[in-house]
């Protein structure tokens, strides 16, 4: 007996320590040696039907992962990647799994220990049932997420460190892990580097001066709206926002049509008038005023209807107080009305920024990208994620669109970083 | 002086009026012209006129009667895609989204963080892998297939935006029912779900234009023509002889967007506080 009690304080022996290393050995065993029978078989079952239905998956997908197969024209490469990838999510599972069985039995055991009551079976599927509520509602939008978003995100994460391409492609060939090569020969190898340095920087003109210019336009334009002298405020807003409205495939291979050198309007109709003929679809420098045109019209409408409503929120006495003080317009408008608006809206405009930063449709819908320019393998207007889709759809370099988008996912990052900063800054900044 | 200030405002007022109808007739030309595109007889652009002599429905006739057309097949298509979209999207959405609200529950904070970022990430950049899995599952050239990537790729932003809309519902109204014993499924059954109606019907609303508007996904995943959406169908129209068929995609794409036209101009407002009040709070 008393050699008991010392062993107890000895600390391997205490209960607690018991039940957790028969739940990290066996799962669900914990749960038994602390009397909680049905919890503890729950568990046994668990365990024992995830290792039987996975275990050859998930041995052949960890395999595959690392090896990515090893006879060519049976083993297929790409096949062998998912299946390592979703091996990879589901042992991730299996170990939140794991984890939660171990901390249970440890917690059933330290309440042994304390002398607390065994609950019922009742109260024990209530506790569970309320501590697991979130979880349950989480689950079915959680699978969908990981499967349709992430996991495929995670492999062209992969796709970017391999050599699959349009020569290389399984199941007649194997693929490897090549490391950064595919990052290398971006920067390194001649058509690659002209191509990404040119795309690259379109992008970022394209994101920086279309999204600035169609929240400049709609926030000019609510303000106008907003003035008390303006009447017919309801229509004005209607079709402003119209645009917004249509939508946008249909709007932008109206303008494709309307920018169209042979029967489009603006040549046809409208620059003959001035004797004037722009090559808008065949001459880059054009094609990108012409873009940049055209989604300032499809952009501004949404800026306006946010910065409408928000700029109907902004209290009139702060106007009010000001005009007393003698504020300028000017002032009003920069001390006042800006700090307002902007806090408003912020993570929205960012969002507007990270939206045309992928804005594939308009690219790809005005003009496929093109035109087509000499020493460079994607189109004079393509953005980073235009050419992904070429490299990807067109011409099968999987490996190096992988690469490329991983670059964008960083950059985007960037954005999501920015907006954080900025959603916690406004938030503890307080109002104003 | 003060007649001299009032002239001003006058004058001022006066720009703005005319700054407008610039405004106008920037936003009305293309659509007036799409519109008057499709009234021209004929299918070769190159003798079309803004206002031709003999204005002539015949292509919207076609789209309806032609036996070459699918066109009321795509609508079917997506209005199957749009409707089921809509649904599913608010059911998950609204889900997970009061999970987020209301619970404390390991991975919450990470999890928001995931989907501000993962928003952030278009479908096009998993492209590849989503249709190797549908491929494996045996959902390419389906719509089921396609319903699944969209009802998946919604969930970031939606969630994001319908949790920010939850977290502006007083939690005492919760509390109180809780007290009087309502379980928590009761709770966002009876308080929860219709307090967040504007911000549903926005989720609802999105969802179901999605389809009628995306031509990228539809294009990766249905190969068949019977299988088409109207983006795509409409799309494919004018992808291989653009000047010999824009008369007749500009009909289809009118009467695709009229509709959406409408219903989006009548719920705007509730779009826009829904995107403020959720979007702020995130």
């Amino acid at each position: 007996m008393a050699q008991n009690q010392e062993k107890r304080k000895t600390g391997l022996s205490q209960p607690r320590n018991i039940a957790t290393l028969l739940s990290v050995i066996v799962p669900g065993s914990g749960q038994l040696y602390n009397r909680r029978i049905l919890k503890g078989l729950i568990f046994l079952l668990v365990t024992i039907s995830f290792l039987v239905a996975t275990w050859d998956y998930l041995d052949i997908g960890i395999w595959g992962l690392f090896t990515l197969g090893t006879i060519p024209r049976e083993h297929h490469s790409i096949q062998l990647l998912l299946q390592g990838l979703i091996s990879l999510i589901v042992l991730f599972f299996g170990i939140i799994i794991y984890i939660y069985n171990i901390r249970d039995a440890r917690k059933d055991a330290i309440a042994r220990e304390e002398g607390r009551k065994k609950p019922t079976l009742l109260k024990g599927m209530l506790d569970f049932y309320d501590g697991g509520f979130p979880y349950f509602m989480i689950i079915p939008g959680l699978i969908m997420l990981v499967f349709i978003v992430v996991l495929p995100l995670l492999f062209m994460l992969a796709l970017a460190f391999t050599d699959y391409n349009q020569y290389n492609a399984p199941p007649r060939n194997l693929l490897s892990w090549v490391g950064f090569n595919n990052f290398v020969d971006l920067v390194n190898i001649g058509v690659w580097k002209d191509t990404f340095f040119n795309v690259f920087t379109w992008t970022i003109v394209w994101t920086v001066v279309a999204t600035s210019l169609q929240i400049v336009l709609g926030f000019f334009l609510a303000m106008l709206v907003n003035d008390k002298r303006i009447k017919f405020k309801r229509t004005i807003r209607t079709v402003l926002i119209l645009p917004w409205a249509v939508p946008a495939f249909v709007s932008i291979l109206i303008f494709s049509a309307l920018f169209n050198p042979t029967f489009g309007a603006i040549n046809r109709d409208i620059l003959s008038q001035f004797e004037i003929m722009i090559p808008w679809l065949s001459d880059p420098f054009w094609a990108k005023i012409a873009l940049i045109m055209i989604q300032t019209w499809l952009g501004f409408p949404f800026v306006f209807a946010l910065f409408t409503g928000v700029l109907q929120s902004v209290p009139a006495d702060m106007y009010e107080a000001a005009d007393v003080d003698g504020g300028s317009r000017w002032q009003k408008l920069r001390h006042i009305t800006l700090p307002h608006v902007l806090y408003a809206t912020a993570p929205l405009l960012i969002m507007q920024y990270a939206g045309n930063f992928n804005n594939f449709n308009i690219i790809y819908l005005f003009n496929e990208g093109n035109p087509a320019v000499r020493g460079q393998n994607a189109g004079g207007t393509d953005i980073l994620i235009s050419w992904v889709y070429k490299l990807t759809f067109e011409t099968n370099n999987y490996n190096m669109a992988a690469a490329i988008t991983i670059i964008m996912g960083l950059l985007v990052m960037g954005f999501a970083f920015f907006q954080f900063r900025k959603t916690a800054a406004f938030k503890e900044e307080g109002r104003y | 002086m003060a007649m001299g200030r009032k002239t001003k405002s006058k004058i001022e007022v006066a720009f703005i009026y005319i700054f407008f109808l610039i405004m106008f007739v920037i936003i009305g030309y293309p659509l007036f012209w799409a519109i008057m595109m499709s009234i021209n007889p004929g299918t070769n652009m190159l003798v079309t006129d803004l206002f031709p002599d003999n204005p002539t429905l015949e292509h919207y006739k076609w789209l309806f009667t032609d036996p070459n057309s699918n066109y009321l097949l795509w609508y079917k298509n997506s209005l199957f895609v749009a409707i089921l979209n809509a649904v599913g999207s608010v059911v998950i959405t609204s889900l997970i989204a009061y999970a987020f609200s209301r619970y404390k529950f390991i991975g919450r904070k990470y999890g928001l963080y995931m989907f501000l970022l993962l928003q952030m990430f278009p479908a096009l950049m998993g492209m590849v892998a989503l249709y190797i899995l549908l491929n494996t599952i045996g959902l390419t050239d389906s719509l089921w297939g396609l319903l699944l990537i969209y009802l998946g790729g919604q969930i970031p932003f939606n969630a994001w935006l319908v949790k920010g809309y939850f977290d502006t519902i007083p939690k005492e109204l919760d509390e109180a029912a809780k007290i009087d014993g309502a379980g928590h499924l009761r709770i966002f059954w009876t308080i929860m779900l219709p307090l967040a109606k504007p911000i549903l019907a926005v989720v609802a609303l999105f969802n179901f234009m999605a389809p009628f508007m995306d031509f990228l996904l539809p294009r990766i995943v249905l190969t068949s023509p019977e299988n088409y959406t109207l983006a795509l169908g409409l799309y494919n129209f004018i992808n291989d002889q653009f000047s010999t068929n824009f008369t007749r995609f500009a009909a289809g794409a009118i009467l695709i967007a009229i509709p959406i036209a409408l219903v989006f101009l009548v719920l705007q407002r509730y779009l826009i506080s829904g995107l403020t009040s959720g979007a702020t709070k995130g």
